[in-house]
């Protein structure tokens, strides 16, 4: 198997999920278009392990799980805060920062 | 003498399991007891009798009698220690090999004894590690290093640490957070243990941050003050800027002198000294780490934090921004003495860096004590200055000097600390100007230990001041003209003249401190309020009155030290013995203290001392006082006891006579208007850089338009002024102002506020870099 | 990789798996297409099952099995399932009201295949024909003995996240 069929389905995914995080205005879509990213981060990290025949690849696979499921739990917290405070997770309100 | 080792490398160490004496391989022990200490105290502390006091006290005083010993044990080993003795034993147990790996005691030991010691013996730390982990190669270890530096420290430490214990049960007694305070002094004592007793820049680092944690802590104890919690934040931050060095520095060595495999203390300096490190990155190290010190040890420019640490209760100033902390820098320059003396070239050389930052912190911290009128600042900025005499001193390469007078320093400065804690005390104030005035009459004990300190800080015969003070002045090596300069490393003579600067000015705000506090007539008023936190038990206050033993006995003890602490380093030449004969007072400290001849230090030349130098330095510091003393003992008293006044100065003094005088002493009063620069400029410019420019345009440039426009209108006639200078100016002033709204206007549709839109640009943006890089080397 | 017979030795091509992988991409890429597109935020979170199974499968490809097997767990198992509790807690809509303005569509478009174009160039311009060899399944043995000895400061350092993501979800999410 070629190394490049994994890296550009990488790819792909992680152009979706950049094309979800910026697009999306519900606060939960967003949040799942990243775990997008982080899994096509994941495949590639896998595919150089195997290319090179590393278990590092794999292992740091395993932490980007790990920290992938911190930012889950955290990501859903700011989101539940958000939904308290405005009765709406739309990204699109959240502009205090607006010049 | 030693064939097995001269053979081959100099330096090279010898690992053996252990032979050294049990206290100096368990000095650990020292340091360890506080810690226990602070644990009980934060767990149990509130339900003893004695609220927690009695942990600390218990605690720190074994370590004190430990230290005692570990001194003792180490002055038998320099003396009767010599690789022969072990040699053979070192051999078969490196043949042997197994299982040392994991803890082993190392004597890094050096052949070249006599060749720059003189002493005939080789200087030969201790050195105890144990693995911690193991990443990648890099072995990460804990251990302790004994030597003469970190024994001495041990010995100041644990001694101030103890008298300021039993100070402080009288001084905070009764205040709401007692427990706490306990426990911080106790985990105070024991990072500052950690840090000395360190064998490795990792551990190094980390003793660092405790102690600055600590401080932060204990200079934010009466926290609800606004004051005192933005003097221990300011203390913190300014910290961090230095901190920034100090990684810095410590990772360049890390990587240049340590090969990247190890932050061994010992084996980065034995590279450093057998050369094939990199110079410039040594140059970067030292000019890092000089940084550091001068955040942690209050110099030029980053010493504003440590005035303002006054704010915690007195104690904590003599402990830590006296006697210990601050002297942290100090140390580390000492413990990594040949960065700065390769770095920076000392040897031979008549400036650099570390110097000049001491030499100017010296002379400018001395400025400053003359004109504050609460004591603990006075002597705050005077351990500024004596700091500065510390940096200059390791800068010139006078380490043994240097050293010497971290070593006496931390007993008067901690006894003129805890001097003014009592006076304090008693009138409920820091204000010399104020508050106090005439002291001497209620408080005869704490006047005496108190003028005991000043001299001694002044530096006259023969009190503890004068040794050290004169070894460093000597050492500069840069006084030609009174007698030679010896074998000093350098020629340092614009140092020297600031050491004499110096120890003038020393000894005049001394002086003017000193009567403001215990001469003149009592200027305080009966505190009828009795609002403050550390409120104590003196329910009465008709008069101040002299405080209780808790707080004179350690006065008592620390201005006998004050006083005989300098005979520890007699130079040559005075009663008996000398370099060659240990049995002698001559030079003790430095046979002791200095690992000359050891590998892992530099070929220190030292000066010969000069009577004629002793005695102009001497007459330097009394003309200082003489002046002081003519000026408030002698002119504003009589002015005073003519016109019945509580006078505090001169009605008609030079300040007010003088312009440039009264242009200098506004400049010290703001002091040097570092805290502006630093608040100010550099804080307020981060925060609004843009608005502040567009500020400056609106009231320069535009302004200046409009008085243009406004002269060519007076010219034009009082009628079309009017017309003129309301259409012309409104308008320029309105039409500048629509312009800059409408470039606003356009600038902020790229604000949205929306976090997507910033990260479509983020991401375009990484896109098209990353394009272009693709492109670029495609091609 | 047994599963899969090797029909052509010489060329050292495995057809069936290729096979097999372009229909696996193929559904990944639609699913993960649906989930940035489809209006229903549950049928959202249930796309990405699909996505992350199929990358569970791509492990499998790659022989890191252990990998695998964690993501199906955590992912599937267990953030999926988070997921599907926020959208019940946020009574997120169910319905078709995902209007997203043309404009921030194209804008984010454009960032995407612009992404992906510069990837693609780059990738297909260094690895052409590089080929990945696998001789066999990754041990669970091998990648232990990894994370506890090579691994273990960063190892610890995860721990310490995760419990710190612990305390402040806590923190962001309570009432008070």
């Amino acid at each position: 198997m070629l190394l490049n069929q994994f890296l550009l389905l990488s790819a792909v995914l992680f152009c979706l999920g950049v094309y979800g995080v910026l697009a999306r205005k519900n606060g939960m879509l967003v949040l799942m278009s990243v775990e997008l990213i982080l899994n096509a981060v994941n495949i590639n990290l896998v595919a150089f392990g195997a290319f090179r025949a590393d278990v590092g690849g794999s292992v740091f696979a395993l932490f980007t799980i790990a920290v992938a499921a911190a930012e889950v739990g955290i990501g859903l917290a700011i989101v539940l805060l958000m939904y308290r405070n405005r009765r709406s997770i739309d990204l699109t309100q959240a502009d205090l920062l607006k010049g | 003498m030693f064939p097995h080792l001269a053979a081959g490398a100099v330096s090279e160490v010898s690992t053996v399991t252990n032979e050294a004496n049990w206290l100096l391989e368990n000095a650990w022990l020292i340091a360890l007891l506080p810690a226990i200490s602070f644990v009980l105290i934060l767990f149990f502390g509130k339900k003893m009798p004695f609220k927690g006091a009695e942990f600390g006290i218990t605690a720190v005083s074994i370590s004190f009698i430990l230290a005692i010993l570990t001194g003792a044990a180490w002055m038998d080993h320099r003396d009767n220690f010599t690789l022969d003795t072990y040699g053979e034993k070192a051999a078969v147990l490196v043949d042997d090999g197994t299982g040392s790996a994991v803890d082993n005691v190392t004597l890094a030991a050096g052949t070249a004894a006599e060749a720059a010691g003189g002493d005939g013996q080789a200087y030969v730390a201790v050195q105890k590690t144990t693995q911690w982990l193991q990443s990648g190669g890099v072995e990460f270890n804990a251990g302790i290093m004994v030597d003469g530096l970190s024994v001495m420290m041990l010995f100041v430490v644990t001694m101030i640490s103890l008298l300021v214990h039993i100070y402080s049960t009288d001084y905070v007694g009764g205040d709401r957070r007692y427990t706490h305070f306990f426990a911080f002094l106790s985990l105070f004592t024991s990072s500052m243990l950690f840090f000395v007793l360190s064998d490795n820049i990792l551990q190094m680092i980390v003793g660092w941050e405790l102690v600055g944690v600590c401080s932060f802590a204990l200079i934010g104890h009466w926290w609800e003050e606004k004051p005192n919690s933005d003097a221990a934040l300011k203390a913190f931050i300014t910290n961090r800027v230095g901190d920034v060095g100090l990684l810095v520095g410590m990772i360049t060595l890390f990587f240049a002198a340590g090969k990247g495999m190890t932050f061994d203390t010992i084996t980065i300096n034995e590279n450093i000294l057998q050369g094939g490190v990199s110079h410039t990155a040594l140059v970067v190290a030292a000019a890092c780490l000089t940084i550091a010190v001068m955040s942690k040890s209050g110099q030029f420019v980053l010493h504003t934090w440590l005035p303002d640490a006054m704010a915690g209760p007195t104690p904590v100033s003599a402990l830590i921004h006296a006697a210990t902390m601050v002297v942290a820098g100090i140390y580390m320059v000492a413990r990594l003495f040949p960065v700065f003396w390769e770095g920076m070239q000392i040897d031979g050389s008549s400036i650099n860096f570390l110097a000049t930052v001491g030499a100017v912190t010296l002379v400018g911290a001395g400025l400053l004590a003359f004109v504050q009128d609460d004591i603990k600042k006075v002597l705050a900025y005077s351990t500024v200055s004596q700091l500065g005499y510390m940096a200059m001193a390791l800068g010139v390469g006078a380490w043994t000097a240097a050293v010497f007078h971290l070593f006496t320093h931390a007993f008067f400065k901690a006894n003129l600390f805890l001097g003014s804690g009592s006076v304090a005390h008693a009138v409920h104030s820091f204000d010399m100007k104020k508050d106090m005035g005439g002291m001497r009459k209620f408080m005869p004990k704490t006047y005496v230990t108190f003028v005991i300190g000043s001299l001694a800080l002044a530096g006259l015969f023969p009190l503890a001041g004068f040794w050290s003070k004169d070894e460093i002045l000597v050492n500069t090596g840069g006084w030609g003209i009174l007698g030679g300069s010896g074998s000093a490393p350098g020629s340092y003579t614009f140092h020297f003249v600031m050491g004499m600067i110096g120890a003038a000015l020393t000894a005049a705000y001394m002086t003017r401190c000193v009567y403001l506090t215990f001469h003149g007539e009592y200027r305080g008023g009966h505190h009828d309020d009795h609002a403050e936190d550390h409120a104590d038990d003196h329910g009465h206050h008709g008069e101040p009155h002299e405080s209780g033993p808790r707080i004179l006995y350690p006065l008592y003890i620390l201005s006998a030290f004050s006083i005989l602490v300098g005979f520890a380093n007699l130079p040559p030449g005075f009663l008996t013995g000398s370099k060659k004969d240990p049995a002698g007072w001559q030079e003790r400290f430095l046979h002791f203290i200095e690992p000359a001849g050891s590998s892992y230090f530099p070929a220190v030349g030292h000066a010969t001392p000069s009577w004629w130098l002793a005695i102009v330095a001497s007459l330097v510091a009394v003309a200082g006082a003489g002046a002081a003393f003519t000026y408030y003992f002698v002119k504003v008293d009589r002015l005073a006891q003519r016109t019945g006044e509580h006078l505090v100065g001169l009605p008609n003094g030079v300040t007010t006579t003088n312009a440039l005088a009264r242009a200098g002493h506004k400049l010290l009063v703001n002091k040097y208007y570092l805290d502006h620069l630093y608040t100010g400029i550099i804080a307020g410019g981060t925060k609004g850089p843009i608005a502040k420019a567009a500020y400056w345009v609106n009231q320069n440039v535009l302004d200046g338009t409009v008085d243009g426009a406004g002269r060519t209108a007076v010219q034009s006639g009082k009628l079309v002024y009017e017309k003129i200078d309301q259409g012309v100016v409104d308008g320029a002033i309105n039409a500048s102002g629509r312009t800059s709204d409408a470039i606003g206007e356009e600038l902020r549709h790229i604000n949205t506020g929306r976090v997507q839109n910033y990260a479509a640009i983020m991401f375009a943006g990484a896109a098209i870099l990353a394009g272009a890089f693709v492109l670029l080397l495609a091609l | 990789m047994q599963l899969l017979a090797q029909v052509s030795s010489e060329t050292d091509l495995y057809v069936a798996q290729n096979i097999f992988f372009a229909v696996i991409a193929g559904t990944m890429i639609y699913a993960a297409f649906r989930v940035v597109t489809t209006a229903n935020v549950v049928h959202a979170a249930l796309w990405l099952v699909v996505v992350l199974a199929g990358v569970a499968v791509q492990f499998l490809f790659l022989g890191a099995e252990f990998v695998a097997v964690t993501q199906v767990l955590v992912y599937i198992g267990a953030v999926i399932v988070l997921f599907l509790f926020g959208v019940m807690l946020t009574r997120a809509s169910m319905g078709d009201d995902e209007t997203v303005a043309g404009e921030k569509r194209a804008m984010a478009a454009i960032v995407g295949v612009l992404l992906f174009a510069v990837m693609a160039v780059a990738l297909v311009d260094s690895f052409e024909d590089t080929r990945v060899d696998i001789d066999g399944p990754q041990g669970v043995v091998e990648v232990s003995d990894a994370i506890f000895s090579q691994y273990i400061v960063p190892f610890e350092a995860v721990s310490v996240l995760l419990l710190a993501a612990l305390i402040g979800a806590i923190v962001v999410a309570r009432k008070d």
